[in-house]
């Protein structure tokens, strides 16, 4: 089963991935905010990560760049949730080393259907 | 596979208030001008939230709201604008109106608001007026090119090459060009080459980079924008040239030659104007323009995310009772510590049960397992009862707007001071003790606390202050609301009292008790009934909710220097402080909060005041006896009043004694619920199940009261104070 890291600071958001992915038949892990996410990696492995940007303590951003410090992230896929107005979240997400983003507001199938690029 | 989105509507629901109530809490920390970009970024991720959120489940009318918030938001967490306190006014009152709309939600009412249009015309105005930077806050903009737009009936086969050569970093943003090859097959027939020129040898390669390229010949019917789009990712980080070969309609044919392919450069765009080749460039503006068009069909999706078709059908209508609560993991953690305590002791009693014989020893370890029983079951309750306490902020909490509203409005200038905000208390006790705290505070402001002037003329600081403070104390929270106003006017509470028929002139009561007057129904000694307070309805009904919790609320004063409202309430609803009574050989439980004293009756002391009623002189009080076997009805049990023990019980502010049998232990009892079970019985509270299984009747002392008519003795005008004859 691939596992796929999901960080975003809002619990319902948090919910709807974690159960869309966990159905499609992945194994989930949560952290609400980038610092949680960076404790959880360094001591596991994920297939994929997938971040908000805006979080508290620590944002995407950081986290990406913080990931990709990690051997063992140096070529994970790591997904961005950007809103439209964030273009330029997109270049700076993409320049800390992201993989890709996910416009926000997405739906479950957007949610799959941007998973399935970068994993099989 | 769809996935039905309602289970995720309360958490998000529950989520966007808690965001609100953040929100609002950080703007009335801002002071404008003075921009701590923490508070801002924390409103703006709160409003942020709310807007991904709602978009994502559906809630389209709060997320169009809530955009131009956020955008008025990023501008200032991004130094573009300045902000002013127009738009602190602004964005509280949005907080307001974002709260009906998710209160609506809940409801099962129309999310759309009017109020809701008029303050977003507000933002947009302000946003259109004023840009600093002359940035639209634009929607994303479907920027096609027109050629992409071409509607043929039959689109046409198209056959591409397309040159793909990525940067050696590639692989470093987790992308896999594998990948990207099986997506491009997707879209049709596929052969692809691979250019190994650049791979160096051995003993110099970097594994980790790439340096590899391909030329991929796509044969589809997808348009330009579909493939372009598999590339999205991947555009900042290759080099991609898009060719096309030839496009072949239903009828046409047209094949041109590649020759004006054109070493590309990544600054360059060119575009050849013959209408057959096209040759476009990866730039990295291009790449933004084409972004966006990528950006547009990724965009263009959520419109048709539809209304939510059914809207959580079991979800109560009431406003602020949500059916969940937040629990620290320490606590669940202290749970099963509890519980793992609990089966062990179980399973050390059950061996004992097992035993053939049993002797003393055996007898011991039985009583010392039994002993431990009880620790573990106390510790259990404790334990869980913790969990349903929240510490008291989440109702503090409301205050900081409240009061700063409140003052604006009277011209008062107020400091708010809350003290204890982590006292932990019952999540029910806390939700029911909100409204009538609400009024206290109120009545602070517009009662207590004097207008600037008067204050400075008093010789006190101009800014005012209402401290909260919460404490433990025993098993009961205190909650003071304290003003350093002008203070309760005794003189006029007397006066309003007589005029009111509530004491007499020659009654001699402190100047406390007649404070506590103002807890009376239809008290009230404003002169005029203001918006807040005055109309005489608040004070009763506070104290009523108060005593409903089995609380009880006082109030001291000192004139010219401020009033203190000071509230007890027990910690839990569900438990109670009891002493066990018999009455015959009946046993009923007496709350222990209502019991003043218990002694034996000197019937030198009684008095018969006629109607069958007695009363017990008791130092320089008059104490009505309560026969409670003839109130109950027990023929088995003790009739004289020197034989038995009275129970002095108060409730609101009577004193009355209960006449019974004798008194047993004092315990903490678990109230059920008579009227669940049986039905509502006068006089009785509830119910709970004694140790030996039987059960006993909770006493409700205001009950009682009310039961023997005594209330309507006492203000019949009995005079104690006058001889026997003239009492009557």
């Amino acid at each position: 089963m691939k596992k796929i890291l999901a960080v975003d600071d809002s619990a319902s958001m948090r919910q709807m991935v974690s159960f869309t992915l966990k159905k499609a038949g992945f194994d989930v892990t949560e952290a609400k905010d980038g610092q949680e996410a960076l404790e959880i990696a360094k001591s596991s492995q994920f297939d994929v990560v997938i971040s908000d940007v805006n979080m508290p303590v620590m944002d995407g951003i950081t986290l990406v760049q913080n990931l990709r410090g990690l051997p063992q992230f140096k070529f994970t896929p790591i997904l961005m949730l950007t809103t439209e107005s964030g273009t330029d979240k997109k270049t700076e997400g993409k320049a800390a080393g992201a993989t890709g983003w996910i416009v926000k507001p997405f739906n479950p199938e957007q949610l799959l259907a941007v998973i399935k690029k970068v994993v099989r | 596979m769809s996935i039905d989105l309602s289970q995720f509507y309360e958490v998000f629901i529950d989520e966007s208030f808690e965001g609100l109530e953040a929100m609002e809490s950080e703007l009335l920390n801002l002071e404008p001008g003075d921009v701590d970009s923490e508070i801002i970024n924390t409103i703006f991720r709160a409003a942020h939230s709310i807007k991904g959120g709602s978009g994502t489940f559906g809630f389209m009318a709060i997320a169009d709201f809530t955009h131009v918030l956020e955008t008025l938001l990023d501008q200032i967490r991004n130094g573009e604008r300045e902000l002013e306190s127009v738009h602190v006014d602004l964005l509280l009152k949005s907080v307001d109106c974002l709260r009906s709309m998710l209160h609506a939600i809940q409801n099962d009412e129309p999310q759309e608001s009017e109020e809701a249009e008029v303050l977003r015309k507000q933002f947009q105005a302000i946003l259109d007026g004023k840009s600093e930077t002359g940035e639209q806050p634009a929607e994303p903009e479907i920027d096609v090119d027109a050629e992409d737009q071409e509607q043929n009936a039959a689109p046409p086969t198209s056959i591409w090459e397309i040159h793909f050569t990525p940067e050696p970093h590639l692989f470093r943003t987790g992308n896999e060009p594998l990948f990207l090859f099986e997506d491009l097959s997707a879209l049709g027939d596929v052969s692809i080459t691979c250019d190994l020129e650049k791979l160096p040898d051995l003993g110099h390669i970097v594994a980790e980079d790439s340096y590899l390229s391909w030329v991929i010949t796509l044969d589809t019917k997808a348009e330009k924008a579909a493939i372009q789009e598999i590339f999205e990712w991947v555009e900042d980080d290759a080099k991609i040239e898009y060719k096309l070969i030839a496009q072949i309609d239903d009828f046409d044919l047209v094949v041109s030659s590649p020759e004006d392919v054109e070493q590309s450069n990544p600054d360059e765009a060119k575009i050849e104007t013959n209408e057959n080749v096209e040759l476009i460039k990866t730039v990295k503006s291009e790449a933004k323009k084409e972004a966006k068009v990528s950006e547009g069909v990724v965009a263009a999706k959520p419109a048709v995310i539809s209304k939510p078709k059914s809207k959580p059908a079991d979800k109560s209508p009431t406003k602020s009772d949500s059916s969940s609560i937040r629990v620290g993991t320490d606590k669940i953690d202290s749970l099963i510590n509890m519980v793992g305590e609990l089966v062990i002791t179980q399973a050390m009693l059950n061996e004992l049960g097992e035993s053939e014989e049993f002797d003393q020893a055996k007898l011991t370890a039985l009583r010392e397992g039994l002993a431990q029983l009880s620790h573990n079951t106390r510790d259990l309750q404790e334990s869980v009862m913790r969990i349903r306490m929240l510490p008291i902020s989440f109702v503090f909490s409301r205050f900081p707007r409240l009061v700063r509203d409140i003052s604006q409005k009277l011209d008062k200038q107020v400091e708010l001071i809350l003290l204890g905000e982590q006292t932990e208390l019952d999540k029910t006790v806390m939700e029911k003790i909100s409204d009538p705290m609400v009024h206290l505070v109120r009545n602070s402001l517009d009662h207590g606390l004097e207008p600037p002037q008067e204050r400075t003329a008093a010789g006190k600081n101009a800014t005012g202050t209402v401290t909260l403070n919460a404490y433990h104390q025993g098993g009961n929270i205190v909650i003071e609301i304290i003003d350093d106003g002008r203070g309760l006017n005794t003189a006029k509470i007397k006066q309003k009292a007589i005029s009111n028929g509530l004491i007499s002139e020659e009654d001699d009561l402190s100047d406390d008790e007649i404070n506590e007057l103002i807890f009376q129904p239809g008290f009230s000694t404003a002169d005029e009934v203001s918006d807040l307070s005055g109309r005489g309805v608040g004070m009763d009904v506070v104290k009523r909710n108060i005593n409903a919790l089995n609380g009880t609320v006082e109030v001291t004063s000192s004139p010219g220097l401020g009033s203190t409202f000071t509230v007890r309430l027990p910690l839990t609803l569900a438990i109670l402080d009891g002493q066990l009574v018999t009455v015959g050989s009946n046993v009923y439980i007496i709350p222990l909060v209502s019991i003043v004293e218990s002694l034996q009756i000197d019937l030198s002391k009684v008095n018969s005041v006629g109607g069958g009623l007695d009363v017990l002189r008791l130092r320089d009080e008059y104490i009505p006896i309560m026969r409670l076997y003839d109130l109950f009805g027990h023929q088995d049990a003790n009739t004289k009043l020197d034989n038995g023990l009275l129970v002095v019980v108060e409730s609101d502010n009577e004193k009355v004694g209960l006449l019974v049998d004798e008194l047993l232990a004092q315990q903490q009892f678990v109230i059920k619920s008579l009227e669940a079970n049986y039905k509502k019985v006068d006089g009785i509270s509830g119910a709970t199940i004694l140790g030996d299984g039987s059960v006993s009747l909770i006493v409700d002392i205001s009950g009682l009261i009310k039961l023997a008519g005594l209330k309507k003795a006492g203000r019949q005008g009995l005079d104690f104070n006058k001889p026997l004859s003239e009492a009557v």
